[in-house]
């Protein structure tokens, strides 16, 4: 390994005074700004002086530091790390896509974008036959913007008929952001036990609901990677009070072209399209996050919407009762581009195959991992499986020290410590775009990590030993986080 | 006697006033404690509310009451040092609270039954 591996050095450790990337003609005309003095800098910006090459190869170099789904297994659970297909990127990279002006929507200009507002209305389009639901808006800026907007509208759908609700019922297996987003649209939250079986403990359930409760907001399959059985009936009880059902679209990568959440009964819905139809999100984003609502919630759908008038795209604003604008634009657009290429690629068949590829790829795991670790919910699962280290965690070996021990294995860790009502829980999400020897080559780590940490536990403390960084101290980065260069 | 509740908050009481923490057992769940946000004083609460809440390196959790009352002082010494929970979580109070039922304090679990009830999970 060498040094420049181990160590992290910024562009401007790499500055030196006097180094460009360009060099400009002498100036041989008078210079003169029409900018007020007031707006100019007192001194110049600091900026790294360094010439291209030293640019290309810091960045490149950087850039082979990452752990990426091109380079590496990336099985992280709930997230859907699924292979980006070359396709989705040469089309959102199409001059006519990549080149326009964000503006042409703010200004109006709806006549020079009519195939970009084709694109957009064939994703709505896409959606609502892949969902079920009656009609998308693509304006969200990602998948929690989705939610919240999702939960206001409901809201809103209240209050219009004056209902007066207090409550959001969520399972205790939910991802943070249901909790998060009820507790920041005004709503208290009731959470559920699960059962035994990993469901939302239906009893409770029944007991829980009543006029007070605005909203019940699951996510199909659930983070334990469980389809609920009993879901149509979850929503026939929610409906008999007329709350409404929301469905957290993260883990739809189970069930394209299997079920449809509107048919279930589900009113609103968001869908991660960066987790499902290409783009996987581990680059930190951008994300894109497209609502669907049934019938009961058409009328409150936010500003900013496209409807054909005589073969042409005009924008429409929402009606009298629309919850108002969201954001200016469509969107991450480039994300929707790669959405509808994947869509339209795939086709219907090739979406039921790529969930039932992924549920199959997961249930491979599950069952070739099911007597090395604790199973808390049985050798079947949807497209995720959650195993626990409990029993090693006893033995001094967690679930953290095994995710680290992969890392030396050129893999990226699964999701651990989540959901948390598993102890030691380690969430494994292959994805469909695996073969088999990868899958292979995982479960084998896996089982020899648990053998080796039956036979000699404190080795553990010292994964991972091949990377630069072994163990950051996570209590330091949360409670002292100093994210500042200073030279 | 210190006496624990299924979601693993112990109470002790001296006259009317109960002490309330959260188990060792809690605390190894949670990991390095990083932040916790305290009740006021004087807010009533009833059995099973969320009164604080705690947030560690792996997880954020709510901090229910066992029992009913109202809060007469909370352990400030928390704000600033959190970490305070993973020394010593049995002998560190969260929140002290004016017993309204000591009826509920006899339903808690004693030592031996919570040593029991971890066994379980």
């Amino acid at each position: 390994m060498s040094v420049e591996n181990m160590t992290v050095t910024t562009i401007f450790d790499k500055s030196q005074e006097g180094r460009k990337g360009l060099n400009l003609p002498v100036l041989d005309v008078e210079a003169k700004t029409t900018l007020d003095s007031s707006l100019l800098r007192k001194e110049k910006a600091k900026l790294p002086q360094l010439s291209e090459f030293d640019v290309v190869r810091h960045f490149t170099n950087l850039s082979n530091k990452n752990m990426a789904i091109d380079k590496n297994f990336y099985p992280l659970g709930s997230c859907t790390m699924k292979y980006n297909p070359k396709i989705a990127e040469r089309v959102a990279g199409l001059e006519g896509f990549s080149s326009i002006h964000p503006h042409v929507i703010t200004n109006n200009m709806n006549e020079d974008v009519q195939g970009i507002l084709e694109t957009v209305d064939m994703l709505e389009k896409n959606l609502c036959e892949v969902t079920g639901m009656k009609k998308f808006t693509t304006t969200p800026q990602a998948g929690a913007h989705g939610e919240m907007l999702g939960i206001m509208m409901i809201d809103k759908y209240h209050r219009s008929k004056g209902n007066k609700r207090k409550y959001i019922i969520v399972p205790d297996s939910s991802h943070g952001t249901n909790p998060a987003t009820a507790t920041m649209v005004g709503y208290e939250v009731i959470t559920i036990k699960s059962d035994a079986n990993g469901g939302m403990d239906f009893d409770d359930y029944c007991a829980k609901m009543n006029e007070d409760v605005a909203a019940v907001m699951l996510t199909v399959p659930n983070t334990l990677g469980l389809y609920n059985p009993r879901i149509k009936q979850l929503c026939e009880v929610a409906h008999k009070y007329d709350a409404l059902m929301y469905y957290d679209g993260a883990n739809m990568n189970a069930i394209m072209g299997v079920a449809r959440p509107g048919d279930i009964g589900f009113d609103v819905i968001h869908i991660n399209v960066h987790k499902t139809f290409a783009t996987p999100h581990g680059g930190g984003g951008p994300g894109s996050g497209p609502v669907g609502v049934s019938e009961k919630l058409m009328e409150f759908l936010p500003d900013l919407g496209i409807k054909k008038v005589n073969d042409i795209y005009e924008f429409t604003t929402g009606g009298k009762n629309s919850i108002g604008k969201i954001s200016p634009f469509f969107g991450n657009y480039g994300i929707s581009l790669r959405a509808i290429t994947y869509m339209t690629t795939l086709g219907g068949n090739g979406m039921y195959n790529t969930s039932s590829k992924a549920v199959l790829n997961a249930n491979y795991i599950l069952n070739r991992l099911k007597d090395y670790f604790d199973v808390p919910f049985g050798n079947k699962c949807m497209h995720e499986c959650v195993i626990s280290a409990k029993t090693l965690a006893k033995g001094g070996v967690t679930a953290m020290d095994i995710a680290k021990y992969l890392l030396d294995f050129g893999m990226h860790a699964p999701t651990v410590y989540f959901p948390l009502i598993v102890k030691e829980a380690i969430m494994i999400e292959p994805t469909e775009t695996e073969n088999k020897q990868t899958l292979d080559l995982f479960c084998d780590t896996m089982i020899d990590a648990v053998n080796l940490a039956k036979k000699a536990p404190a080795d553990f403390q010292h994964y991972p030993k091949t990377l630069g960084v072994c163990r950051p101290d996570d209590t330091m980065a949360i409670k002292n986080l100093n994210v500042r260069y200073e030279q | 006697m210190k006496k624990y509740s299924e979601s693993h908050e112990w109470v002790e009481v001296e006259g009317d006033i109960a002490n309330v923490g959260i188990s060792s057992y809690a605390v190894e769940q949670l990991g390095d404690i990083t932040f916790m946000e305290l009740p006021e004083v004087d807010s009533e609460f009833s059995k099973g509310d969320s009164v604080a809440f705690v947030e560690s390196v792996k997880a954020a959790s709510d901090i229910y009451t066992p029992i009913s009352g109202s809060i007469t002082e909370v352990n400030e010494l928390l704000i600033d040092a959190p970490e305070t929970m993973n020394e010593d979580a049995e002998g560190t109070f969260i929140f002290k609270l004016k017993v309204s039922d000591m009826g509920e304090i006899d339903a808690l679990m004693s030592q031996e039954q919570y040593d029991e009830y971890k066994e379980t999970l």
